[in-house]
């Protein structure tokens, strides 16, 4: 087969070119717009499947150009990135042909698309950075890109809900690039290295290399909203339906996640990082997180709330697989990161498709709503009971290797500590399905409920990502689910 | 050999004759004005070729050579400086068409290219001279076609600002002339070369003390500000545009200059340079977030940016210091062309919109969207967002104090960071606000070939910054920064 050394460049390429071109295009010109959306979506998917079987195979890729002196621009496709991309891609094309159907008659699509383009290109651009100097380039085009998207309402609420947003990553933005130049100064390097860069300056000066990992990691918890930066992710909420998706399973709260990986595994090195003492205390306040995000959905009666607080719960999951230094539930983590993606885009879809077709944005009015959508609401359930942790669906395995991890490390309270968040999840996901079930509505105020007017392109795609999720979880030992991928990865990171 | 040392004069005297063809033929006076540039900007381009190929080139005006007569020096860093003069002019000067047509603007018209040309004479004078009282020749040029441009639209709050900005140019330049004319007298010098083997006198500091106070206040360096903000907001947009993108970088140019060359002050002095730098930062950046006019914002923000420089200059001792320089040479350059875009961004969106208040700019039911787009961008350099020249002079100046320890220039960059985007913000948040306008206001409103101009300076500020390595090796022909002296 043919060989492109290219081939990271080119799928970075699908989407962020894609951007000036839906910029471009006039508002009218809605079928063109679609059909570059989806052609990029798709091509994007083609191409991340041929890079994922050659890095399979064992080619490496590494693009490099010089930025500042020493200072170099790197992509690479290590099996981490394809991981990331994989999902990223397969998830885009999903959430492209929603937004399609979502924003079918609304203002300023080719603004919407162009953006979001640029906020997948920033996603890939993160999953393949080969440092941490251009981890930090995506990682703040991530937030640009995203900004927009989450105002894309344009009212007082959505523009005071994105100051917040801005406000929040982009201090965070500059925390990083704090920390990106102290791990410069200190190290010399910020490439990412299985194994870490930093043993030598933790042996000399273990307070400057303890320093610069809670700056870091402090820095990307607002983007994995990490208690206490938690804050901007339910704000963040009024964004359109599709954004919300991409926002909670890919695009930021991933990038968080993912470089908190980087961080802890390229650039400390697991053992490093264990030995400064600091992946304990990170491991307890991913717990606090994970009971905090849970305590707090209990309590909302808007859907998209519950669902992001339920977000702030579930992404710390990653974060405390990364922590526990366990190989085992480093696999859990990494599992998790698809996981939890596909669970979430699923109920995310849903919720936009309750309230668009039935105007339904509360959980007191989501009476009998699985009779009237069955389909949507049957994806719900399953994502929701997948987040319970009901075998054998995806959250399931997450949350069964990241106990065994915690075994292993000889963390016994991380059972305690997933049993409860399980006790949590249902607390908060059953009564949504009692009610969507099994609860006649109080009144109907249509009269007789007619079919809501939702079309193919909003129904099929949370239905598309249900099946996903079965899949992910029933297949979960077959070559190529995203949990062998992971072994492969943890393999390689934990350096055996 | 004899080519080079004719773009130098070239550089100079071509704006210069240009600016009095420009002034006799009224009616051709834009043709007479891009013929110009186009040429100059053609000699800096040889220029430079010159200076990668063979390193700095230095050319004795009348043969006699420093310390007697006149040399005019140029190196990597002055080429730089010299193209960022040659590629903002010319743009700036293309917009001008456009932002200059109007039935009432004939006047405007016919002082614009003669004032700019002039000033152009005055920058690249500035860019090539080796020698203080050349120097303080060239900013007068360069004060008296600038104040002309302030006045230009000729309104009762242009003129004022105008007349504000003369009285504190002439006095920063008397006080620069003291300053030389004290250093001759120590010295008997005035060529740089002198001046770098002088002994530190207390008198021979408190001359350069002199002449940075002078320096300062045309640079409008807090809390010697006070002129800038009327000026720049108050002038016609590719005035602005020129005064803030390229006339106060003549001034930071010397002083990076002085630095290079001038004996070491006193570590005291350096620090006052860094908390007037931090002070103009935050005072800027509050004053900024208080505008109510877009323009006035962005005239603040220039007293901040240029703080954010000096705060670069306030760096003592061997580690770090060629990291300083070289930040502060990048923020320069940055912030000369994210400035230049900003503001014709804002002239083509007060154009259009017909009002520049703030606070009333998502009521208008036009969207002159590629305007806002321009000025998105321009705000992603001037925040110092990557990829951008102006995130890659941030990154060399944080580098620069991390280095050398000073963790109170880091914490006042990152606090000036989180105020330009809360100030950025603000206008961002109108652009994109819709509720509160009735009618349907359809988006890809008010294209027009005029965004041209400002769309690429923007882009180019963004675009150069995954260019920094090559330009900085180019801007360190000749050893600007004392590498090897």
């Amino acid at each position: 087969m043919m060989d492109a050394p290219l081939l990271p460049l080119f799928i970075l390429l699908t989407s962020l070119l894609a951007s000036p071109i839906l910029f471009a295009l006039p508002e009218r010109a809605a079928g063109l717009r679609t059909s570059i959306n989806l052609s990029m979506a798709a091509l994007k998917v083609a191409l991340v499947g041929w890079l994922s079987l050659k890095v399979a195979q064992g080619v490496i890729y590494d693009l490099r150009f010089e930025m500042l002196p020493g200072l170099e621009f790197k992509l690479q496709a290590d099996p981490l990135a394809i991981l990331f991309i994989a999902l990223s891609a397969v998830l885009w094309l999903i959430t492209t042909v929603y937004s399609v159907g979502y924003l079918e008659h609304g203002p300023h699509r080719a603004r919407f698309f162009g953006f979001f383009s640029l906020c997948v290109a920033a996603t890939v651009g993160i999953a393949m950075s080969g440092n941490l100097f251009t981890f930090l380039l995506f990682y703040e085009l991530l937030t640009l890109a995203t900004y927009p998207l989450v105002i894309h309402r344009g009212d007082a609420a959505a523009l005071r809900a994105g100051r917040i947003y801005l406000i929040y990553t982009l201090a965070g933005g500059l925390v990083l690039l704090l920390g990106t130049l102290g791990l410069w100064v200190l190290a010399g390097t910020t490439d990412f290295t299985p194994g870490g860069v930093l043993a030598d300056v933790a042996a000399e000066t273990p307070l400057a290399a303890q320093l610069l990992f809670i700056v870091l990691i402090g820095a990307l918890g607002v983007k994995a909203a990490l208690f206490p930066f938690h804050a901007w992710l339910p704000i963040a909420m009024v964004a359109p339906a599709p954004v919300s998706a991409l926002l909670h399973a890919v695009a930021v709260v991933k990038a968080g996640a993912f470089g908190i990986m980087r961080v802890v595994y390229e650039v400390f090195g697991i053992e490093t990082a264990q030995e400064l003492g600091l992946t304990a205390p990170l491991a307890v306040l991913a717990g606090i997180t994970i009971i905090y995000g849970s305590l707090k959905a209990i309590t909302q009666d808007d859907i998209k709330k519950r669902l992001a607080y339920s977000t702030v719960s579930q992404v710390s999951y990653i974060t405390l697989g990364v922590a526990l230094a366990s190989p085992i539930a480093a696999v859990g983590a990494l599992a998790h990161l698809i996981h939890q993606g596909l669970m979430k885009i699923t109920m995310f879809m849903a919720a936009g498709n309750l309230a668009e077709g039935l105007g339904a944005k509360r959980v007191s009015q989501m009476d009998s709503v699985g009779r009237i959508m069955p389909g949507t609401m049957l994806a719900f359930t399953l994502a929701a009971l997948a987040m319970i942790g009901l075998p054998p669906l995806a959250g399931f395995v997450s949350k069964w290797y990241l106990a065994q991890g915690g075994l292993d490390a000889g963390q016994d309270w991380v059972i305690a500590l997933l049993l409860g968040s399980s006790l949590l999840n249902a607390i908060y996901f059953l009564p949504m399905l009692h009610r969507a079930w099994f609860r006649d509505a109080a009144s109907d105020k249509a009269g007789a409920p007619g079919r809501p007017r939702i079309g193919w392109m909003l129904a099929a795609p949370p239905v598309t990502t249900a099946v996903l999720v079965l899949v992910a979880g029933g297949l979960a030992n077959a070559p190529f689910s995203p949990l062998e991928w992971t072994r492969f990865i943890v393999a390689i990171e934990y350096q055996e | 050999m004899t080519l080079d040392l004719d773009m130098m004069m070239m550089a100079i005297f071509l704006p210069l004759f240009g600016a009095i063809a420009a002034f006799i033929l009224p009616r051709a006076a834009a043709l007479v004005g891009l013929v110009t540039l186009a040429l100059t900007t053609g000699a800096v381009i040889a220029l430079g070729l010159e200076v990668r190929q063979s390193g700095a080139v230095v050319l004795p005006l009348g043969g006699w050579g420093a310390p007697l007569g006149i040399d005019l020096r140029a190196d990597g860093l002055s080429v730089a400086m010299l193209a960022l003069t040659s590629a903002v002019g010319f743009l700036v000067s293309i917009a001008a068409l456009d932002a200059l047509k109007g039935a009432d603007q004939a006047r405007e018209r016919q002082y614009f290219w003669p004032l700019w040309l002039l000033l152009l004479t005055g920058i690249n004078g500035v860019y090539l001279s080796t020698d203080i009282f050349n120097l303080y020749v060239m900013i007068e040029v360069i004060a008296l076609a600038a104040v002309g441009l302030t006045v230009l639209s000729a309104t009762r709050a242009a003129v004022q600002a105008g007349l504000e900005y003369m009285y504190a140019s002439i006095l920063g330049a008397l006080l620069f002339l003291m300053g030389v004319g004290f250093i001759y007298l120590q010295i008997g010098r005035l060529d740089f070369t002198g001046l770098m083997g002088a002994e530190p006198t207390a008198a021979l500091i408190a001359a350069v003390a002199l002449m940075f106070v002078g320096l300062a206040l045309k640079t409008a360096l807090f809390p010697l500000h006070l002129w800038l903000p009327a000026a720049h907001a108050n002038a016609t947009a590719p005035a602005s545009a020129l005064l803030s993108g390229l006339v106060v970088k003549a001034a930071l140019y010397i002083v990076l200059r002085l630095a290079q060359y001038m004996p070491f002050p006193s570590e005291t002095l350096l620090t006052l340079v860094g908390l007037m730098g931090a002070g103009a930062v935050i005072w800027g950046g509050i004053q900024a977030l208080r505008a109510e006019r877009l323009k006035l914002l962005v005239a603040w923000s220039t007293v901040a940016q240029i703080g954010l420089i000096f705060v670069a200059f306030a760096r003592a001792g061997e580690v770090g210091l060629t990291e300083s320089w070289k930040a502060a040479a990048l923020l320069i350059l940055a912030h000369g062309i994210a400035k230049a875009a900003m503001f014709l961004a804002a002239g083509r969106i007060k154009d259009e919109i017909g009002h520049d208040v703030i606070r009333d700019l998502d009521r208008a039911p036009v969207r002159p969207t590629l305007a806002q787009f321009t000025f998105a961008l321009a705000a992603i350099s001037l925040i110092g967002l990557p990829p951008s020249l102006g995130f890659i002079g941030k990154w060399s100046l944080m580098e620069g104090a991390l280095v050398a320890g000073y963790w109170h220039w880091v914490a006042v960059t990152m606090l000036g960071t989180l105020l330009s985007v809360a100030y950025f913000s603000r206008v961002l948040s109108a652009f994109l606000r819709f509720d509160r306008i009735r009618t349907p206001v359809a988006e890809h409103q008010g294209w027009a070939l005029a965004d041209a101009a400002p769309l690429t300076l923007a882009l180019t500020a963004i675009g150069l910054g995954l260019m920094a390595a090559p330009i900085l090796r180019f801007i360190e022909i000749g050893y600007p920064f004392g590498a090897a002296l």
